[in-house]
């Protein structure tokens, strides 16, 4: 997994490369955590990751709970057919904010 | 159509993109549509997953081999797990509430959608778990 982190104002966007799996999330979290703890609004673009199982999807949730802990949001955006499968398999289309 | 492969993955996470690698070129060979065949991928991901994530829970490093055995006898899709870590205790398998929004315990209930039966059989010589999961494609 790739990764580039942009900001912009107040707006971090974090642009994600590749698959998600077991083996990159705690790499994931790594990057996007810390960016909400410090009270960022936050974009996750996954427009180019291809793949992403449960851990992946872990990795969204946790990062959208902490998120409303800290007041701010985490917003999932330019998400590939494929991955909005897995998302909608796990019923969070409605829970998660998709853009 | 009949197609039986088989591969061996030393129990690492960083072998998990080896294991869907796999899977997509078994599935290759096989006509379905894309979206079952990343289905598939995934169903097979998570057990694995699965496999490296609480059977081998809390070991750290090992040189174990997991096996995958993909098969197909006329339209029927058999998917074999073989592992020598911690036996599974089936009845202790659940996956979350999807209500209770919150990080993990999403694979099984993924697994579950995604195939028409998991089971986990008994008795394989040389392994201590053995997952079967079953699909008619």
């Amino acid at each position: 997994m790739a990764y580039k982190v942009s900001e912009n104002g107040n707006i971090s966007t974090v642009f994600l490369d590749g698959e998600i799996d077991m083996d990159v999330t705690e790499k994931a979290k790594e990057i996007i955590l810390p960016l909400v703890e410090a009270g960022k609004e936050v974009h996750i673009n996954l427009k180019d990751v291809s793949y992403m199982d449960s851990s992946g999807i872990s990795v969204l949730i946790e990062s959208h709970q902490k998120a409303l802990e800290k007041g701010t949001k985490v917003i999932v955006k330019d998400v590939s057919k494929s991955v909005l499968k897995v998302i909608m398999m796990a019923k969070l289309e409605q829970i998660l904010n998709l853009e | 159509m009949t197609l039986s492969e088989s591969k061996d993955f030393v129990v690492d996470s960083s072998n998990l993109k080896e294991v869907r690698m796999f899977s997509r070129e078994v599935f290759e060979k096989i006509n379905l549509p894309q979206e079952q065949k990343d289905e598939l991928v995934l169903a097979i991901a998570e057990a694995a997953q699965n496999i490296v994530k609480h059977a081998y829970k809390g070991i750290e490093e090992t040189k174990d081999k997991m096996q995958i055995k993909i098969s197909l006898k006329d339209s029927k899709l058999e998917i074999g797990f073989f592992d020598k870590g911690k036996p599974v205790i089936p009845e202790n398998i659940q996956h979350r509430k999807l209500d209770d929004i919150k990080p993990g315990g999403l694979g099984t209930f993924f697994i579950k959608q995604i195939m028409d039966e998991a089971i986990f059989k008994k008795n394989q010589k040389g392994w201590v778990n053995h997952l079967v999961l079953t699909k008619t494609i």
